[in-house]
C-alpha cells in the first residue's frame, strides 16, 4: 500500500500498554454502592427522575434525557436511592448524583427487554432506541451515541471510520474488546451503517497491536464494504481529525466536524456497546475500565457497574503499590487527575491509571526558548509557542486570532516542551476564560 | 483502604525525555573537541581566553541574574562564554575578554529579562562590543608562535592598558590576505585549521563533526547551516566563476572565517532564531546573502557576525510571515 499511515507533527509516548494489553476482560463483583452523576456526557444534563428513598431495578431510567444532545442516566445496580446531591467528580468539581445502595441480595439479571431488538426497526427508530438506551461514546468525551447517527440534512456521510487506534498510552479496553469482541463491533457497525444509509467502513488500528488487526480482518463481514488499515504508532492518532486524514486524506475544516467531510467517526468500545444494548436489552449501564499503572498491584481491564466508585475498582485491582501518587481517569496524555477515592467511574471512563512517584516527581519549569518543538508537535499547525505566551499575558482575545479554538488539548506540545511549560494547561484554561466571558 | 496522599496536576502526565538543560550542557559537551583543538592550535592562550570569557559571563549572569546562583545551572551562560571566547583572536588581553562575556550577559540577555527573552544572540553582541571598543586588539593576528607553551600575545596586559606592540609578531587572517593583498590559502589548511584566525575560525572540520553530533541528537535546528551552506556554496561558486581571480571559491568562503563556527553554533542559537521551519530555511539564506555581501564588497574582510546580528533582529517579522497554516483552515475560508 502507497498510502502514508501517519499525520503531520505528534509525540510518541512510550505505549505502557504491556501491563494489561494480555490481560482478558473479567468482570468485578458488584460494590456496596453506585454513584451516578447526572452529568455523564457531552451535553445538557440528565434530568433527574428519582427521590431519596426510592426503590430501583438495574437498568431504570434516573435521569432523563434534557433535549436532543443529551442522555438519559439509568441505575447500574438495583437497590435504594440513599441520597441525592453534590459528590466528587472526574471533572475535579462536584456534580449532583444519585447514590445507591446496592441490594445484595437483588438477582441484579436483566429483566424483560428494555432496549428493543434492532433488526425491525427504521433508522429513526433505532436513533431514538440509542438515545433511551443512553448510549454515548466511551472513548473519553462521552459524545452522545444517537446525536452521530443522525446527521443533519445539509451533510452527505459516505464512510463511517471505526476507531480502533487507541493511542493514549497504558489503556487497552478497546483492544481487549476488538480481540474479545470483534463479531459485536461488527455487528454495531452493521447498525451504524443501516442508521446512516450508507456502506462503506474503514477501521483504522494502530500496529502495536497486531493481533487486533489480524483478528478484526478475519471478523470483518464478507457482506460488508470493511477496510482494516494498520496505522503507525503515534499520538495523537486517535483523534477524528487525524484519523480521517489518515484513513480518508481528508481534512476536517477548522470549526467542522466529521461530518463536514463525509465521516462519522465512533471508537470500538463504543460501537461495541451500541450492539450491547440490542444484544442484552439493557441500556448502557456498565462498562470496560483499564485499571493499570505501575502504582496499581494488579491490573487489568474489567467490566464494572458505571458509577462504581473509584476505591472499591482499585480493591478490585489488587489495592494501591505503597509509592501510588497521583490517579488518573482516562490515559495520560489528556487524562484528569482526581483527588477523592470516592470519585464514580462514569460511562465515558475508558481507564483508570494509578502513577508511582517515580512518575510524578516536580520537574523544574524553565523560560520558553524558542526551540520550536512545541510547533513539531501540534498535530493541527498550531504556534503554541506564541499561544503559550500570550496565555501568559492572560491575553484571551489574541489567542483567538492566533487559532486557539482549533486547539484539542491533545497535550503534545507540553509532552514536547523541554521548558516543562504546561502549555496544554494554559490553552484549556484560556478556553474557560473564554467560555466564562459573556459574548460581546 | 487507608487513604494515601494523592497528588493532582494537570494533563499530559508524562512528559518527553530532553529538558531545557540537557539541551544547553549537550551543546556545552558538543564543545570540548572544539575548545580542545582550540588549544591544540593556540596553545596556553586559548585556555586563558576561553577561561576569561566564560568567567565574564558566569560571574554577570550570577550577580545579575534573576534568581541567583541556580541560573547558572541551565548552561546558556557557559554558551555564552565558550562562544564568545571562540571568536576572539588568541593574542588578546584577558581582561577584554572577561568584559566581552559581562557584555554578552549582562546586555545581550539579562537586560532583556534573561534566558529565552533576548533578540539577539549574546555571545556575538559580546564579540561586537569588543570590535568596536577595541578595533586594534580584536585584529590583530599572531602568526604561529616558536613553542605550543608560549602566549600569542600580551594576554596579561592590565585593564585599559593598551597591549604591547606587537607588529612583528602579527600575520593575516585567510580572509584579510584574500581581501587585502588577493593571496588565497590552501583549502587543506583551511579545513585543518592549520591558519592564522581566532581561536574557532580555525577547526571547521571538527565544528562539523560536532554539530552534526547535536543535529542527530535533535538539540540543533539542522535547517539552518544547511540553509546558510547552501546560499554560500551557491553565491560564491557562481561568483567564482564569473571571476575567478576576484572571488574566492565556495570551498574557501564555507571553511574561512567564522562561517563554520557561526552557521553551526551562533545562528542556532534557538533563542535568536525562527521557530518554524520555513522560517528557519530563510534566515539561513538571509546570513548567506549577508556573509557574501559583506565579505565580498563590504569594509570588513569577515562578515558572519554582522550578518547573524542583523537577521536576529528580523526574526519575529519571519517568525510572523513562516506561521503554520492550521489544520483544515482552506476549507473553512472557502466555506464562509
Amino acid at each position: 500500500m502507497s498510502r502514508a499511515l501517519t499525520f503531520r507533527n505528534g509525540v510518541h509516548p512510550g505505549d505502557a500498554k504491556e501491563l494489561t494489553a494480555a490481560s482478558p476482560i473479567r468482570r468485578l463483583p458488584f460494590p456496596d454502592e453506585v454513584v451516578l452523576p447526572l452529568r455523564q456526557h457531552t451535553g445538557a444534563p440528565a434530568k433527574l427522575l428519582v427521590r431519596a428513598g426510592d426503590r430501583v431495578e438495574r437498568g431504570d431510567m434516573i435521569g432523563a434525557a434534557a433535549g436532543f444532545i443529551s442522555s438519559p442516566v439509568h441505575a447500574s445496580a438495583a437497590g435504594r436511592v440513599r441520597s441525592i446531591g453534590p459528590w466528587p467528580h472526574p471533572s475535579g468539581g462536584f456534580e449532583p448524583a444519585v447514590r445507591i445502595v446496592v441490594d445484595r441480595y437483588a438477582a441484579q439479571m436483566p429483566r424483560r427487554r428494555l432496549v428493543p431488538d434492532w433488526e425491525g426497526l427504521a433508522p429513526k427508530e433505532i436513533v431514538s432506541a440509542v438515545q433511551a438506551a443512553g448510549v454515548v461514546g466511551l472513548g473519553g468525551a462521552a459524545f452522545p451515541a444517537h446525536v452521530k447517527l443522525s446527521p443533519p440534512a445539509d451533510q452527505t456521510i459516505d464512510t463511517l471510520v471505526v476507531n480502533g487506534c487507541e493511542c493514549e498510552p497504558y489503556l487497552t479496553s478497546d483492544h481487549r474488546v476488538m480481540l474479545e469482541y470483534a463479531d459485536r463491533v461488527y455487528t454495531g457497525v452493521r447498525i451504524m451503517l443501516r442508521c446512516l444509509g450508507i456502506e462503506r467502513a474503514v477501521v483504522g488500528i494502530e500496529r502495536n497491536k497486531p493481533d487486533a488487526i489480524e483478528t478484526m480482518r478475519r471478523a470483518a463481514p464478507r457482506d460488508l464494504d470493511i477496510e482494516v488499515v494498520g496505522l503507525d504508532v503515534k499520538y495523537p492518532q486517535g483523534a477524528e481529525k487525524m484519523l480521517i486524514k489518515v484513513l480518508l486524506d481528508r481534512e476536517v475544516p477548522s470549526g467542522g466536524l466529521p461530518g463536514n467531510v463525509g465521516a462519522v467517526v465512533q471508537n470500538v468500545g463504543s460501537i461495541a456497546m451500541l450492539a450491547e444494548v440490542f444484544e442484552t436489552g439493557l441500556p448502557l449501564i456498565e462498562r470496560i475500565v483499564t485499571v493499570t499503572g505501575p502504582g496499581v498491584r494488579k491490573p487489568g481491564n474489567w467490566i464494572v457497574p458505571v458509577g462504581t466508585k473509584l476505591c472499591d475498582l482499585i480493591e478490585g485491582s489488587g489495592g494501591l503499590d505503597d509509592d501510588a501518587s497521583e490517579i488518573i481517569f482516562g490515559g495520560p496524555m489528556m487524562g484528569a487527575s482526581v483527588a477523592s477515592l470516592d470519585t464514580p467511574v462514569l460511562k465515558g471512563t475508558s481507564g483508570v491509571l494509578v502513577l508511582s512517584t517515580n512518575e510524578t516527581r516536580l520537574r523544574d519549569s524553565h523560560p520558553c526558548i524558542r526551540c520550536g518543538r512545541c510547533l513539531e508537535a501540534c498535530p493541527v499547525f498550531l504556534n503554541p509557542q506564541r499561544l503559550g505566551s500570550l496565555a501568559r499575558k492572560e491575553s484571551f482575545s489574541e489567542m483567538l486570532e492566533h487559532n486557539l479554538m482549533d486547539c484539542m488539548l491533545c497535550g503534545c506540545c507540553s509532552y514536547a516542551c523541554p521548558s516543562n511549560i504546561p502549555l496544554s494547561h494554559l490553552f484549556a484554561t484560556a478556553k474557560a476564560a473564554l467560555r466564562r466571558r459573556p459574548a460581546a | 483502604m487507608s487513604e494515601p496522599a494523592l497528588g493532582v496536576s494537570a494533563s499530559p502526565h508524562v512528559k518527553g525525555g530532553d529538558s531545557t538543560p540537557t539541551i544547553m550542557w549537550s551543546v556545552v559537551a558538543s564543545l570540548v573537541p572544539v575548545v580542545a583543538s582550540a588549544i591544540y592550535f593556540f596553545g596556553p592562550s586559548a585556555a586563558l581566553l576561553l577561561a576569561a570569557s566564560c568567567a565574564g559571563a558566569l560571574a554577570t549572569e550570577m550577580c545579575f541574574g534573576q534568581r541567583g546562583t541556580r541560573r547558572l545551572c541551565d548552561g546558556s551562560a557557559a554558551i555564552t562564554g565558550l562562544l564568545l571566547g571562540l571568536t576572539l583572536p588568541p593574542g588578546l588581553p584577558l581582561w577584554m575578554a572577561f568584559l566581552g562575556g559581562a557584555f554578552g550577559i549582562g546586555f545581550g540577555k539579562l537586560v532583556y529579562g534573561g534566558l529565552g527573552q533576548n533578540v539577539f544572540n549574546p555571545a556575538l553582541l559580546g564579540r561586537a562590543f569588543l570590535q568596536a571598543a577595541f578595533p586594534v586588539a580584536i585584529t590583530t593576528w599572531p602568526v604561529r608562535a616558536e613553542s605550543w607553551w608560549s602566549l600569542r600575545g600580551d594576554n596579561f596586559a592590565l585593564p585599559l592598558m593598551s597591549p604591547a606592540t606587537q607588529d612583528a609578531f602579527s600575520g593575516a587572517t585567510p580572509l584579510g590576505l584574500m581581501k587585502f593583498e588577493q593571496t588565497a590559502t590552501s583549502s587543506w589548511d583551511l579545513v585543518l585549521g592549520t591558519t592564522a584566525g581566532s581561536l574557532g575560525e580555525t577547526s571547521g572540520l571538527v565544528i562539523l563533526v560536532c554539530g552534526l553530533y547535536l543535529a542527530v541528537r535533535r538539540h540543533l535546528e539542522w535547517r539552518i547551516p544547511a540553509s546558510i551552506f547552501c546560499t554560500v556554496a551557491l553565491l560564491a561558486g557562481g561568483l567564482h566563476l564569473l571571476d575567478a581571480a576576484r572571488y574566492p571559491g565556495p570551498v574557501f568562503t564555507l571553511f574561512s572565517g567564522g562561517l563554520m563556527l557561526g552557521a553551526v553554533y551562533m545562528a542556532t542559537d534557538m533563542v535568536t532564531s525562527p521557530v518554524t521551519h520555513r522560517g528557519c530555511w530563510i534566515f539561513g539564506a538571509g546570513i548567506g546573502l549577508l556573509v557574501i555581501v559583506i565579505r565580498l564588497w563590504g569594509g570588513l574582510s569577515e562578515g558572519v557576525m554582522y550578518a547573524i546580528l542583523l537577521m536576529n533582529a528580523l526574526v519575529p517579522f519571519i517568525n510572523r510571515a513562516t506561521q503554520p497554516r492550521v489544520f483544515g483552515a482552506i476549507e473553512a475560508e472557502g466555506g464562509s
